[in-house]
């Protein structure tokens, strides 16, 4: 079946079979693998996307049900080469050890500061409650969103993210793989 | 993990879901929220031939005041719940009930009458429905019915729908005046089904109880109804001690086995002050209204 979506603004399409994953048809099909896939049984949201303005875990969605939406990965929160406020706040605020989890958190933390510029730290809780971290204990997810929501993330917002510069490291890393 | 092949339809219009629905009889399955069923196929445990996915017929997302009834419509997710005004106004009870299913991101999708539908004994929506004594509208090719909740839980992962027939919206009776409801749910951490779960719903008028419901999750094959319970309430004075009584009828009703989340007789014991805390709950929230 064809499935037609825009993501991050870019219409993409692909040819899937009915039982495949969203999460498989934004990572294969589509090639964007910045989505990860943790638990693969909705515990997780290591998988999270934002399907028509709402965070989900696309482990748990049929592509075809994605069919004429709207999505948005974690590619899609940097513009032009620059950091998005929660990204950079994640940055300065060590929101991450491996990583894993990240795009996930972020996503539902650029999500919630949608609704509520300014949430308090129990409501960024409850909010991350259908993401894990196996790394940090949560204190600086919490403080980067917080910190993202207060437009304190600092120095790092639209900071260039030198694209080449990234591009050298991912492929030093796969000569080395 | 990929689910067996199946075919998928998505219909526009009830009317052709519902022939869809009667052509393929048991080779058919309602796709809602996907929560329960995908993370099934995922496993294999569920291996329908063909989804019927209801996500792109337009309406049934809507929570509306019908015949003296609130009805909650099959696409109405757990986060609509959460988030409605008129929920909050008309059912204390669901409103205090939806934050507490699964997480966030399973809320955004999960729906209302896809937890009735699974009849899943750690659900929680069918204990608030069997407390508040709500009616499962089921559509076929024939036209409609309208089901009492009792009727339509039948056990473990049964409902009593026939095949060709999908929920097309749950109805709970609206909130008159003096109307309070509560529920209580201990979990081992948030997003995990219930240890326990307890609806607790009161009508009080007059000084006097004139409605009572108490359903009860995870405490057995199915969400059970206290119905000996309820019975000691209505007709009497609310009081600690009378509370105290039902919520060891309640606790009797609970046919709960040990597991990983705890021994049977502890959980006995959960029932037991769940619904007494809740009951008391719900007389502070009819005082408070005035
Ligand atoms: C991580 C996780 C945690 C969860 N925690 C909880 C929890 O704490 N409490 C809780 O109550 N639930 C919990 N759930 C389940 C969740 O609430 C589901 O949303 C719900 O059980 C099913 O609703 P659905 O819309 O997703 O249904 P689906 O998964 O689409 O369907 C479930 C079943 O119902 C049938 N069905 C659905 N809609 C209809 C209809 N309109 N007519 C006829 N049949 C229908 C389907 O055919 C299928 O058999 C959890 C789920 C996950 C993944
Ligand atoms: S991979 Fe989807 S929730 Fe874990
Ligand atoms: S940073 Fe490693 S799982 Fe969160």
């Amino acid at each position: 079946m064809r499935v037609d979506v825009t993501i991050n603004g870019e219409p993409r399409s692909a040819e899937v079979e009915p039982r495949t994953l969203l999460v498989d048809f934004i990572r294969t099909h589509l090639g964007l693998t910045g989505t990860h896939v943790g638990c693969d049984t909705t515990s997780c949201g290591a998988c999270t996307v934002i399907l028509d303005g709402k965070p989900v875990k696309s482990c748990t969605v049929l592509a075809v049900q994605a069919h004429g939406s709207e999505l948005r990965t974690v590619e899609g929160l940097r513009q032009n080469g620059r950091l998005h406020p929660i990204q950079a706040a994640f940055k300065e605020h060590h929101g991450l050890q491996c990583g894993f989890c990240t795009p996930g958190m972020m996503l539902v933390g650029a999500a919630l500061l949608e609704k509520n510029p300014a949430p308090s730290e129990e409501e960024i809780r409850w909010e991350l409650s259908g993401n894990l971290c196996r790394c940090t204990g949560y204190m600086n997810i919490v403080e980067a969103i917080k910190a993202a929501g207060a437009g304190s993330a600092g120095d790092a917002v639209g900071e260039d993210l030198g694209a080449a510069e990234s591009v050298a490291a991912a492929e030093e890393m796969e000569a080395h793989a | 993990m990929y689910p067996a092949p199946f075919e998928y339809s998505a219909p526009t219009t009830l009317e052709e879901a519902t022939a869809l629905l009667a052509e393929l009889g048991d080779e058919g399955r309602v796709l809602a929220g996907g929560q329960s069923l995908l993370p099934m196929m995922k496993l294999r445990l569920a291996t329908p031939g063909h989804l019927v996915d209801i996500n792109r017929i337009p309406g049934l997302d809507r929570i509306e005041h019908v015949d003296g009834h609130l009805q909650i419509g099959a696409l109405v997710r757990h986060a609509d719940v959460v988030d409605s005004q008129e929920i909050a106004d008309a059912s204390p009870l669901m409103a205090s009930t939806a934050p507490w299913v699964a997480d966030p991101l399973v809320r955004n999708r999960g729906t209302v009458c896809g937890s009735v539908a699974h009849c899943d004994p750690e659900g929680d929506w069918n204990s608030v429905m069997l407390a508040l004594g709500a009616e499962v509208v089921a559509a076929s090719r024939h036209g409609e019915r309208v089901i009492p909740i009792e009727d339509f839980v039948v056990d473990y992962f049964t409902n009593s729908l026939q095949a060709g027939e999908m929920v097309t919206a749950v109805r709970i009776p609206r909130g008159d005046a003096g109307t309070a409801g509560k529920y209580l749910k201990l979990e081992r951490k948030v997003g995990d089904y219930a240890t326990v779960g307890v609806a607790t719903h009161l009508r009080i008028d007059g000084g006097t109880i004139v409605e009572a419901g108490i359903g009860l999750t995870s405490v057995g094959p199915r969400n059970i109804k206290a119905r000996e319970a309820e019975a000691m309430l209505v007709g009497e004075a609310p009081s600690s001690e009378l509370f105290a009584e039902a919520a060891r009828a309640a606790a009797l009703a609970s046919d709960p086995a040990s597991d990983v989340r705890g021994p049977a007789d502890y959980k006995r014991a959960v029932v037991e002050a769940y619904v007494r805390r809740g009951l008391e709950a719900c007389v502070r929230q009819i005082s408070e209204e005035g």
